[in-house]
C-alpha cells in the first residue's frame, strides 16, 4: 500500500527503575495491518499507549500523514483519528451501546443530547461491521465478543484512520475471533491502518502484512510477507535459542505429594479436576484464557474455595481448603498471577513481605519474633539474589522481577510441600525470568512439587516434566516426554468446543 | 516518626500562640482540664484508629458512648444493680455491638460507613427511648468510681498542679495498644490488611477475623469511654450526651496520621492528634472567638493540616521520581 500514515521515531519511555522503551521506531502505512510482537515486558503496550495518547513519551516524535503531532490525551488522539481498543475494554457497563459509542462527544441539539443522531450513527457504524446489535441495548447485556465489536464500531464512528488493537482475541472463542479477523480485513480494505498486538502467532500469520518485534524495549527485527512464520517470530522475540533459556535438570520423581480428587471450582461448576504431583516434579498447566487454570490453582490454595472435592498432601487429607491459611498450614503455597494486587504488599518493606508467611508460626504467644524475621529476610535476599538496597526498602520501588522474587521468598520460607505458581514470569524482564526458571528447577531438585500455570507456551514446554492441558475447567489431557509439542497442547486446548460458556 | 514530629510541632505552635494571646491558657487549672479532656477523647480516638487501620470507619462511637453512658446511671442508681454486674454487662454490650458491626462488614460485605451510620441512629434512638430523654445522674453516689474520670494525682515538686486520673488510664491504654500494634502478629496483620486486604488474604492472613476484632476493640473502647465521660459529667441526657463524639474521635485519629484508606497510623500520633483537637477547642474559647465558630475553626485548621501534608508528600514523591530516573 502507499504512503506512511503513522510514523513514530526514537520513542523512549522510562519508569522508575525500568526503561520500558529505548528509542523505538515504528511505521504503519495506509491500509496496512502491522502486528507488534514481543514478550511480556518487551514494551508493546507502552508503545501503543504512547501512540494513542494515553501517556506521553519521554523522547521521540510522532507523525500522522506527514505532519508532526503531539497527543495531549486519549480524547485528543481520537479527534485526530487514532483509536486504541484496550485489552480491558473501557466501556461503561450501564450505558447503552449508542451512548457508550458517543461518550464524551455526544451530538447535541440545544442543551439536550441528540438521541436520534446517536442512534443513527451507531446503527450505521455497526452495520458497516455487519453486526446485528441494537444500539439501544445496554452494554452489560452483551458478551465480551460483542463488546469488542462495539469498541471497533466506535472507532468507525469516530472515522479512525489508525486503529490499535491490544490483544483483541484474548477473551474470544474461535468463531468470534474469526469474525474479528474479517472485520480487520474490512478495515484494511477501507484504508484504515491497523496496529495489532497479540501473543497468538497463528492469527498474526493470518492477518499481518508486516510484523515488528520488540525485545526489552528495543526494536528487535521485522518480518514481511512470506517471512512471517512462527519460528522466525519466536527467534526474534526471545533473541536466542529456547534450549539455553530453560534449564531442567534430569531427576527421578519421588513419592506422591499432592493429590487433587474431584475438585470443582465455582467458575466451572460442571467440571471436576483430578491431578497428582510427585516430589521433585515440575508440572505445567496450559490452556486458553478463561479455561480455568487460575480457578484450579485458587481452589487448591483456598483463595476461592472450591464447591467440592478433596486435596491430599502426602496422603493426609486437607479437605477442601476454605481459606489460604488452611492451605498454607497443609503445606501449599501460591504465588498469584496479579503480583501487585494479590502477591506483594507494595507499601510494606521487603523484610515484612518475606516474613508475612511465617509470622504466625514463628511468633511467641502472639508476639512477633523480630530477630528471626530479620534473619529470615537477609537469608532469603541472599539466596534468591533479590536486588534491593536493604530489607527496609518498600517493595513498591523494586523492579517487577525482584518483587516476584520477594513473593517467592515469602513462600519458600514456609517450606511448602507444594508450590503453586500462576503466570510466574508475567511482566518481568528476561534476565529475571531466567533466574526464576533456575529457582524452580532448584526447588524441584530439593523435592518440592511445583505446579505452574502459564499462557506462554514455550515456558510451559521448556520448564515442565509434564503438561496438563486445561479446557472448560477440567484437565483435557496430559502430555509428557516427546509428546509435549506446541501443536499437541493447542490441539487439546482448543479441542472440540462442547457447550460454549 | 517524622509525621508525629510534625503533629507535635503543630500542637506546640498552636499552644504557644494561644498562650501568647491568653495567659490563662497556661494556668494550672486550665492545663489540668485540657489534659483530662484530651485523655478522654484520646481514649476513643485510639479505638477509632483500630477500625481506620483496616480501612473502615466507625460512625457509631458517639452513640455507643451515649447508650453506655445513659445505661450506667440507670442500672446503678435507678435499678440498683451492683457495679460488679452492671459494668461488665455494659462492656459486654459494647463488645457485642462491635462484633455485630464487624460481622456485618466482613461476612455480609456491607460498607462500614453504612453499618455504623445505622448504629449511630439505632443506639442513640434506643438510649433516648429507654430513658425517655430524662436526665440521669449518680446523685452523689459512686464517688469512688467517678474518681476514675474526675480524680487527680499530686505531682511531686510541682505544688498546686495535679495530673488527672484519665491521663494515667490513657497512658496505660496507649502502652498496651502500642505493643499490640507494633509487636504482635495481630498488629502486623492489621497493618498488612489495611494496606492491601486481598494480598494479605492471599498471604494467609485471616482478614475477616482481624477486621472484626478491630470493630470489637473500637466499640469496647467507646463503651469504656462512655463510662468515663458519664463519670466525668455526673449527669447525662440521652438527647445530647456524646453527640458528635465519633467525629472528634475520627478527626483526632486522622489528624494524628491515620490514613482513611487504611494501614497507616501510630498510637503516639493518635494521642497527639486527639490532644490537638482539644487544644483547638480550648483556644477558640480562651481567645474569645464566639463558640458558634468553634467547628469552623477546627475544620479550617484540620483542612490546612491535611492539605499541607499532601503537598509535602507530593514534593517528596516528585523528588524521589527525579532521582530514580536520573540515575541512568
Amino acid at each position: 500500500m502507499t504512503g506512511a500514515r503513522l510514523v513514530a521515531q526514537g520513542i523512549a519511555k522510562r519508569f522508575p527503575g525500568v526503561v520500558a522503551l529505548d528509542g523505538v521506531g515504528l511505521e504503519v502505512g495506509v491500509g496496512e495491518v502491522v502486528a507488534v510482537l514481543g514478550e511480556n515486558g518487551a514494551g508493546k503496550s507502552t508503545l501503543m499507549k504512547i501512540l494513542a495518547g494515553v501517556q506521553p513519551a519521554d523522547e521521540g516524535s510522532l507523525f500522522l500523514d506527514g505532519r508532526e503531532i503531539r497527543f495531549t490525551s486519549v480524547r485528543d488522539a481520537e479527534r485526530q483519528g487514532v483509536v486504541l481498543i484496550h485489552q480491558e475494554l473501557n466501556l461503561c457497563d450501564n450505558l447503552s451501546v449508542g451512548a457508550s459509542m458517543y461518550l464524551g462527544r455526544e451530538p447535541r441539539r440545544g442543551f439536550l443530547v441528540d438521541e436520534a443522531a446517536i442512534e443513527d450513527g451507531a446503527r450505521r457504524a455497526l452495520a458497516r461491521l455487519g453486526v446485528a446489535i441494537d444500539p439501544g441495548r445496554s452494554i452489560e447485556s452483551l458478551s465480551l465478543a460483542q463488546r469488542q465489536l462495539v469498541e471497533i464500531a466506535r472507532a468507525i464512528a469516530i472515522e479512525a484512520r489508525v486503529v490499535i488493537m491490544d490483544e483483541p482475541t484474548s477473551s474470544l472463542g474461535e468463531d468470534d475471533a474469526e469474525r474479528l479477523f474479517r472485520v480487520v480485513d474490512e478495515l484494511r480494505r477501507d484504508g484504515v491502518s491497523v496496529l495489532y498486538i497479540s501473543h497468538r502467532l497463528g492469527e498474526i500469520t493470518r492477518l499481518a502484512d508486516r510484523v515488528v518485534v520488540l525485545r526489552d524495549g528495543r526494536f528487535a527485527g521485522e518480518l514481511t510477507g512470506a517471512g512471517i512464520e512462527r519460528d522466525a517470530m519466536i527467534r526474534l522475540m526471545v533473541g536466542r535459542d529456547l534450549g539455553q533459556f530453560f534449564h531442567r535438570s534430569p531427576h527421578e520423581p519421588g513419592e506422591v505429594v499432592l493429590e487433587v480428587v474431584g475438585l470443582r471450582t465455582r467458575e466451572h461448576p460442571g467440571a471436576s479436576v483430578d491431578l497428582t504431583l510427585r516430589a521433585g516434579e515440575v508440572v505445567g498447566l496450559a490452556g486458553l484464557v478463561g479455561a480455568g487454570r487460575t480457578a484450579i490453582l485458587h481452589a487448591i490454595a483456598g483463595v476461592d474455595a472450591g464447591s467440592g472435592g478433596e486435596v491430599r498432601i502426602r496422603g493426609r487429607s486437607a479437605g477442601l481448603p476454605a481459606h489460604p491459611a488452611d492451605a498454607i498450614a497443609a503445606g501449599i503455597a501460591l504465588v498469584p498471577e496479579d503480583r501487585k494486587a494479590h502477591g506483594a504488599l507494595l507499601d510494606l518493606d521487603v523484610r515484612q513481605n518475606i516474613g508475612l508467611g511465617r509470622l504466625a508460626a514463628d511468633s511467641r504467644r502472639g508476639f512477633v519474633d523480630r530477630e528471626r524475621e530479620a534473619e529470615l529476610a537477609s537469608a532469603k535476599i541472599e539466596e534468591l539474589r533479590i536486588r534491593t538496597p536493604d530489607d527496609r526498602q518498600q517493595v513498591r520501588y523494586l523492579s517487577g522481577g525482584n518483587q516476584q522474587k520477594v513473593v517467592l521468598a515469602r513462600w519458600l520460607a514456609t517450606e511448602p510441600a507444594v508450590l503453586l505458581l500462576d503466570e510466574p514470569t508475567r511482566g518481568i524482564d528476561v534476565g529475571a525470568k531466567e533466574e526464576i526458571y533456575g529457582l524452580l528447577d532448584d526447588l524441584a531438585k530439593r523435592g518440592v512439587a511445583v505446579l505452574f500455570a502459564s499462557s506462554e507456551l514455550d515456558e510451559v514446554l521448556g520448564l515442565s516434566d509434564r503438561v496438563l492441558v486445561v479446557r472448560d475447567g477440567h484437565v483435557q489431557g496430559e502430555l509428557s516426554g516427546a509428546a509435549r509439542t506446541e501443536e499437541a497442547v493447542m490441539r487439546l486446548a482448543t479441542a472440540e468446543r462442547g457447550v460454549s460458556p | 516518626m517524622k509525621k508525629n514530629l510534625g503533629i507535635l510541632l503543630l500542637l506546640l505552635g498552636v499552644s504557644a500562640v494561644t498562650a501568647a494571646i491568653s495567659p490563662a491558657f497556661l494556668g494550672f487549672e486550665n492545663i489540668e482540664n485540657l489534659i483530662r479532656r484530651s485523655a478522654l477523647f484520646g481514649w476513643i480516638s485510639v479505638g477509632a484508629a483500630f477500625v481506620i487501620l483496616t480501612g473502615g470507619i466507625d460512625l457509631s462511637i458517639g452513640s455507643v458512648i451515649c447508650l453506655v453512658g445513659c445505661l450506667a446511671p440507670w442500672l446503678l442508681v435507678d435499678l440498683g444493680w451492683s457495679p460488679w454486674v452492671a459494668l461488665p454487662s455494659l462492656l459486654l454490650l459494647s463488645a457485642g455491638l462491635g462484633l455485630g458491626h464487624g460481622l456485618l462488614v466482613t461476612r455480609l460485605g456491607l460498607q462500614p460507613f453504612v453499618v455504623t451510620l445505622c448504629g449511630l441512629l439505632l443506639y442513640r434512638g434506643a438510649a433516648r427511648g429507654l430513658t425517655q430523654d430524662r436526665a440521669l445522674g449518680f446523685r452523689g453516689e459512686y464517688s469512688g468510681l467517678r474518681e476514675l474520670a474526675t480524680g487527680q494525682w499530686d505531682v511531686p515538686f510541682v505544688p498546686g498542679f495535679q495530673v488527672p486520673v484519665p491521663a494515667t488510664l490513657l497512658l496505660a491504654l496507649a502502652v498496651v495498644c502500642g505493643v499490640v500494634l507494633g509487636r504482635t502478629v495481630f498488629g502486623r496483620h492489621l497493618y498488612a490488611l489495611g494496606r492491601n486486604e486481598e494480598a494479605a488474604r492471599f498471604a494467609g492472613v485471616r482478614t475477616e477475623a482481624v477486621t472484626t476484632a478491630a470493630y470489637v476493640i473500637c466499640a469496647t473502647l467507646a463503651g469504656l469511654g462512655g463510662l468515663l465521660f458519664a463519670f466525668d459529667v455526673g449527669s447525662v441526657q440521652a438527647s445530647s450526651f456524646g453527640n458528635f463524639y465519633e467525629l472528634y474521635a475520627i478527626a483526632g485519629a486522622v489528624l494524628g496520621g491515620c490514613a482513611l484508606r487504611g494501614g497507616e497510623g501510630t498510637v503516639l500520633g493518635v494521642l497527639l492528634g486527639a490532644a490537638l483537637m482539644q487544644v483547638l477547642r480550648n483556644a477558640t474559647n480562651l481567645i474569645g472567638i464566639p463558640t458558634q465558630l468553634e467547628f469552623a475553626i477546627i475544620g479550617a485548621v484540620i483542612l490546612s493540616g491535611v492539605v499541607l501534608d499532601e503537598v509535602v508528600k507530593r514534593v517528596a514523591a516528585g523528588r524521589r521520581a527525579r532521582t530514580t530516573t536520573g540515575g541512568r
